[in-house]
């Protein structure tokens, strides 16, 4: 009896142990992000779907704080020999991340070997071409994208007796002053000052910010967005500056709660805004198309993304790379993309699911959402409007900043602050393609 | 009379000594040393490329305007946090020494803002202070003053010391209560009677008993503005507008961090170490001579 109970016992643990042994040989990939709060519980929801769905691979997602963190958690990690198998960068940081040969694996590289079905036509291109090389080699994952609006608050503008939000930027500088009438301290703001006035600006106007197409054909590239539009939009600005009709609101977001609040009845910045907006603004709001200058030949032209993309690292093991290639073409997957841009806010990012989105209905609910995708696919990318790729740009943005600044505050000229803008940006670009890996 | 009574040998010595010599070396030495070789390297941000480049990364940074216009900065906004954290400190210890009743309540909850983080501390004031929703703000703007701390660099300055004098004034207090206290009441009770008015007894008899502790807080507070203000300058205005409150170490934080630029951050925190080294000497060799102890 005890003798009989003790092998059914063994069996027992013995099937349990054949049955789980599988369970030894998962592959574990690391994936470093920098999402927080309900964007975070997507990228966790996202991985257990995935472990679930398969056996052979875990991933584990670990936040490791705000983007600029996270990438300097990952180069940290590479340094000490130890990085994970996925990161999640920023868009400014791609030229670091592309820089860095042999601590990356290129994505169609990478799905190439697995043999994963893999074709880079089925993203929206202005998505891939940010992050692809100039030969069409698609880098990095597209992940998390979003582009820059301009926020409108409807009931300021029947206010000041404005019937429609404005087009263009005369209208946009005449709204201005007129809203800025109605409120004190501010007629127009906007958020993200060099990616909006000059990385947006330069692609929606069909004008290059440097050479060699914005920096995707090689490191060798020297800025050149000093031109006489960006002038022209610098002078206007500093002009409306002077009795607030615009009012500058610093270099990242920290001004957003302006147009929340009211006190800023246009504000352009990310269209990730729109949880926030919907939750705090008490007023009629919508968003439209960044504004443009109708002498510009070829304006609107495309908008550029912001957002972040996932790097796959080097030197992984061939299950890893295997386990990574499944994970990517589980995210593409039409009906999960479709998921994530209805929860997240953040865009689709192939077309099947910007299609399904749009068939479903569900901009008609929410139009706003579609403004981004609009901009984004207005027109096919030209050179000067499929990205930028200049190496050490999270730093270029500060001095950019810097100069943009000096300009608003009187102490320079808007031509002599582009100017400054521009050089300084240069000297940056050649000391990073001095270190860029050859 | 032998002087070594206490030791019979040199061993037990050393050995006594080793741990404190190991820690300074580990994590003092070790990381001054890596600084220095770094500021003569160029590498990407991966460390995938490396080129010795000797002094170049020095001769560039000396050519940068904007470094002299951060060393500047540095000197201003050092000058205004010590002066003021010092005296405000001084000012409130000097309140709260007095016998008055629930003068304990009053001392605690001087000591309490030392508790609050540096960058949370900023927050709170970015949220007091910002344009068109901030309290002050508001208040400054109606009464005339077009307060705007993201463009106007003054204003910006003028943020970030009062953060920082805010967040380091308990410390201050508290040395200088510790050090009112210690002064002998009988001192004081003999000045009073001989007819000297309390502002002559705080200058004549307090406060150069006090000079010790004020020796002390100088040094510690000229570190604390050099070095431990870039939280609440990063929170705070992020260095700007315009380089305005860009200090020498919150430039080492942003040319390393976020321009990945190790070789140059490394030779701008050598310079900056040598600042401070220098600036700690010629506190000790001058003005501690007018220390009294």
């Amino acid at each position: 009896m005890a003798l009989r109970h003790f092998g059914a016992a063994t069996a027992v643990a013995l099937a349990v142990g054949l049955g789980s042994s599988p369970a030894f040989a998962v592959t574990e990939i690391q994936w470093w992000h920098a999402m927080t709060g309900p964007n975070n519980d997507v990228v966790v929801k996202l991985a257990n779907d995935f472990n679930a769905s398969q056996s052979d691979y875990k991933i584990v997602p670990t936040f490791k704080g705000g983007y600029a963190d996270t990438l300097n958690a990952g180069i940290a990690a590479f340094r000490a020999g130890n990085a994970p198998g996925i990161m999640q960068v920023f868009e400014v940081g791609t030229a670091t991340m592309m820089a860095a040969k042999g601590a990356i694996k290129p994505v169609s590289e990478l799905m190439k070997e697995q043999g994963e079905k893999f074709d880079p036509q089925s993203y929206l291109p202005a998505i891939t071409g940010y992050y692809s090389t100039a030969k069409g080699e698609m880098l990095s994952f597209p992940f998390n994208s979003s582009s820059m609006v301009m926020w409108v608050n409807l009931d300021a503008l029947k206010k000041a007796g404005i019937d429609a939000p404005p087009k263009t930027w005369p209208e946009v500088f005449a709204d201005a002053k007129k809203l800025h009438a109605t409120s004190p301290t501010c007629g127009f703001s906007s958020s993200w000052i060099t990616w909006g006035l000059i990385e947006q600006f330069s692609a929606w106007h069909n004008i290059p910010i440097g050479t060699k197409a914005n920096g995707l054909d090689g490191f060798d590239t020297v800025l050149t967005f000093n031109n006489p539009l960006e002038t022209k939009l610098l002078e206007n600005l500093v002009e409306l500056q002077k009795d607030k009709s615009y009012d500058y609101s610093g270099r990242t977001n920290t001004g957003e709660g302006r147009f929340t609040s009211g006190e800023c009845p246009l504000y352009m910045t990310s269209s990730a805004f729109y949880p926030n907006v919907k939750a705090n603004a008490k007023f009629n709001y919508t968003a439209v198309p960044m504004p443009y200058f109708p002498e510009a030949k070829d304006a609107p032209q495309n908008s550029i993304i912001g957002g972040a993309s996932l790097w796959v690292m080097g030197g992984k093991s061939k299950e890893e790379y295997k386990g990574i290639a499944k994970f990517f073409t589980f995210l593409s997957d039409t009906d999960r993309q479709v998921y994530l841009h209805e929860v997240s806010g953040y865009l689709p990012i192939t077309k099947a699911a910007y299609e399904k989105t749009k068939a479903s209905g569900f901009y008609e609910k929410n139009p706003i959402l579609e403004v981004p995708l609009k901009e984004l696919t207005n027109k096919p990318p030209t050179e000067n409007s499929r990205g930028l790729r200049f190496g050490g740009m999270v730093q270029m943005r500060d001095v950019w900043s810097e100069e943009i600044e000096a300009a608003l505050a009187g102490k320079k000229s808007p031509k002599e602050a582009l100017d400054a803008a521009v050089s300084r940006g240069n000297q940056m670009l050649r000391q990073f393609e001095r270190t860029a890996t050859k | 009379m032998e002087n070594r009574a206490i030791f019979s040998g040199r061993l037990l010595a050393c050995l006594l000594v080793f741990p404190q010599l190991a820690i300074s070396l580990i994590f003092f030495y070790w990381p001054a040393a890596q600084a220095v070789w770094q500021s003569f390297l160029v590498q990407d941000a991966f460390g995938l490329s490396t080129e010795f480049v000797w002094f170049e990364n020095y001769v560039n940074l000396l050519k940068t305007p904007e470094y002299y216009h951060a060393i500047g900065t540095t000197f201003l906004f050092s000058l205004l946090v010590v002066f003021f954290s010092l005296a405000i400190g001084l000012l409130l210890a000097v309140m709260a020494n007095r016998n008055i009743a629930g003068v304990q309540i009053y001392r605690t909850f001087l000591i309490v803002p030392y508790a609050v983080a540096p960058a949370v501390a900023s927050v709170l004031f970015i949220f007091m202070f910002q344009p068109g929703l901030g309290m002050i703000a508001r208040a400054l703007q109606r009464n005339g003053i077009d307060w705007n701390p993201v463009l106007n660099g003054t204003h910006a300055m003028i943020l970030i010391v009062i953060v920082s004098v805010w967040n380091q004034i308990s410390y201050n207090f508290l040395f200088f209560l510790a050090g009112l206290q210690s002064i002998p009441k009988s001192v004081i009770e003999a000045a009073a009677i001989d007819g000297a008015r309390p502002a002559r007894r705080f200058w004549t008899i307090v406060f150069p008993l006090l000079s010790p502790t004020t020796f002390f807080l100088i040094v510690i507070n000229i570190t604390y503005a050099f070095f431990s203000t870039l939280g609440i300058i990063d929170t705070a205005t992020e260095g700007g507008p315009n380089g305005s409150t860009s200090t020498l170490v919150y430039k080492v934080f942003l040319d390393g961090k976020a321009g990945s630029d190790l070789g140059g951050s490394a030779a701008q925190s050598v310079i900056l170490m040598i600042i401070v080294i220098a600036l700690t000497a010629i506190q000790f060799r001058y003005v501690e001579k007018k220390v009294h102890y």
